[in-house]
């Protein structure tokens, strides 16, 4: 008797689409490190890095590699445990919430139907949050770990930062929910596919405004920035860090920005639909294709807004990032829910 | 107080209306303000591979110059040494023996001629004491080194290739600019 029938080939097949999109994702992300110096050396005029092979495309290489070769410092009044946690749980739940990201359709392959998604749960979104929120304990038992005045600072004003704007994010959350009548990330983009229906940017533009903010906030983006504010706290919660240690720190960050571009993509952009085209007409295979390749692009141009943000924008003072927080945000965003709750009783 | 420019402005103490206090129109403004710098020419002289051009009136390292048949012209008279403001400039001078004619252009050359280059103010005041133009600048500057001796140019460092033996060297020392 089998208590549990497990499909080998299924847990194959995930282990396989586990592996790709890990490594893609950091592949991405490894390129998004260079594509932010390159966005900001041409905002600023500047011909940024482009002495590493041709237009300086190994330069993310040879940054990881000198990372790699650094000393490890670890001080020696830290908690060590603790301090070696610190950047694994960053990067960690980083790259957990690539598991409910729908990055395509479904590829027919080897006589089965593959879905391009690791687990289509149907609380998609509430993983997303959970995972989300687990990515702070990453900065925060970093900075505490560190024993250093900074890096607690920092630390906590991650934390705070991090439970401020998750507030918001939620509420704005709550708006989109109600209009989808469902966590799946997956039925969230297939909602938005279906003929004669918008993306879901048309129906909250406001509430994706305010996920839109607070999406930066939580990646730790400027003008968010605080855990990191060199001029007031030398460097933040990774401090203390070197070598590899702090290259996860610093990874986690773009890991972050790639996974809530995807999420945001999603959520209001219509997921890995292509505007403006009927995908039924191409081949299953071939539109889940050009399905992930409109994701990417998505996520890519998504990125480019939040380095073009970054570079254009100053870091917001301590008080204002909380006045925006919990005197703006919250309200606005509990206005929207409102707002469009009273829409859905008066048309539904 | 009475301004003393016609430049002053008034710092504006309105509070912020509903617009500015919306902050996302000025965003706006800024993010069009840097993405319109995607398209500005970049300033970036590549270094290595490209150099910036010197003014022409550039001063660099000091040249000892010989004239056309390869003798010194400085007969060590001291004047730039005078001039020096900096007070980098020592020379010794020295009478030529017979049979050295053709080393030294007069009857008294500079055995030995120093000049600091940690003291000197590229000036270029010497170059216009110099009554036999046996001093110039190049253009030049003088390269880093590991100590402070190292920066007190000698003969050795100063004196310009001989123009008979090494053309080449001669016309590179004296650099494109004064190669007339």
């Amino acid at each position: 008797m089998t208590l549990l029938s497990l499909d080998m080939l299924l847990v194959l097949e995930k282990l396989i689409l586990i592996i790709i999109i890990v490594f893609a994702s950091l592949g991405i992300a490894l390129y998004t490190t260079f594509a932010e110096r390159k966005v900001a050396a041409i905002l600023q005029d500047r011909p940024g890095p482009e002495r590493a092979g041709p237009f300086g495309l190994f330069q993310p290489l040879a940054d990881g590699l000198k990372l790699i070769m650094k000393e490890e410092i670890i001080p020696s009044s830290s908690n060590k445990a603790l301090f070696i946690l610190g950047p694994g749980l960053a990067m960690t739940a980083a790259l957990m919430t690539c598991a409910v990201i729908p990055w395509g359709s479904t590829v027919h392959l080897f006589g089965r139907e593959i879905d391009l998604q690791i687990a289509d749960i149907n609380i998609g979104i509430l993983y997303v949050f959970g995972v989300v929120s687990l990515g702070v304990y990453g900065i925060m038992i970093g900075g505490w770990a560190s024993n250093n005045k900074f890096s607690l600072m920092a630390a906590l004003r991650g934390a705070s930062q991090a439970i401020s704007y998750e507030l918001a994010m939620g509420i704005a959350l709550i708006a989109l929910l109600m209009t989808t009548n469902t966590l799946s990330l997956r039925e969230i983009v297939n909602q938005q596919m279906a003929p004669g229906h918008l993306w879901n940017i048309a129906y909250q533009p406001l509430g994706f405004l305010l996920f839109f903010i607070c999406a930066m906030a939580e990646c730790n983006r400027t003008p968010f920035d605080l855990p990191e504010a060199e001029n007031e706290l030398n460097f933040g919660y990774h401090q203390e860090y070197s070598s590899m240690k702090l290259g996860f720190y610093l990874f986690s960050e773009y890991i972050n920005m790639i996974m809530s571009s995807a999420i945001m993509a999603s959520l209001y952009f219509g997921g890995f639909d292509i505007p403006f085209f009927d995908e039924k007409i191409l081949p299953q295979n071939m539109a889940a294709l050009v399905g992930v390749g409109a994701l990417l692009i998505k996520i890519v141009i998504f990125i480019f807004i939040f380095m073009w943000i970054r570079w254009t924008i100053p870091r917001f003072r301590y008080d204002q990032l909380m006045n925006l927080g919990w005197k703006s945000l919250i309200p606005l965003a509990l206005a929207n829910m409102l707002a469009t709750g009273a829409w859905i009783l008066y048309h539904g | 107080m009475e301004a003393l420019t016609n430049r002053v402005q008034e710092v504006s103490r309105k509070p912020m209306t509903f617009i500015e206090r919306l902050y996302i129109p000025n965003i706006l403004k800024g993010m069009a303000i840097t993405f319109s710098h995607m398209f500005k020419k970049q300033p970036t002289i590549r270094y290595p591979e490209k150099k910036r051009e010197f003014s022409p009136v550039f001063r660099g390292v000091h040249v000892l110059n010989r004239d056309e048949e390869g003798r010194e012209r400085c007969t060590a008279c001291g004047l730039c040494a005078v001039a020096c403001p900096a007070e980098a400039i020592t020379m010794e001078g020295a009478e030529r023996l017979p049979g050295e004619e053709n080393l030294y252009r007069e009857e008294k050359y500079a055995a030995k001629y120093e000049i600091n280059m940690l003291r000197c103010i590229f000036c270029g005041l010497c170059e216009e004491a110099c009554p036999k133009e046996a001093i110039f600048l190049s253009e030049t500057f003088a390269p880093a080194n590991y100590n402070r001796t190292g920066f007190i140019y000698g003969k050795n460092e100063l004196v310009i290739p001989n123009p008979l033996t090494d053309p080449e060297g001669f016309a590179k020392a004296k650099g494109p600019a004064r190669s007339n």
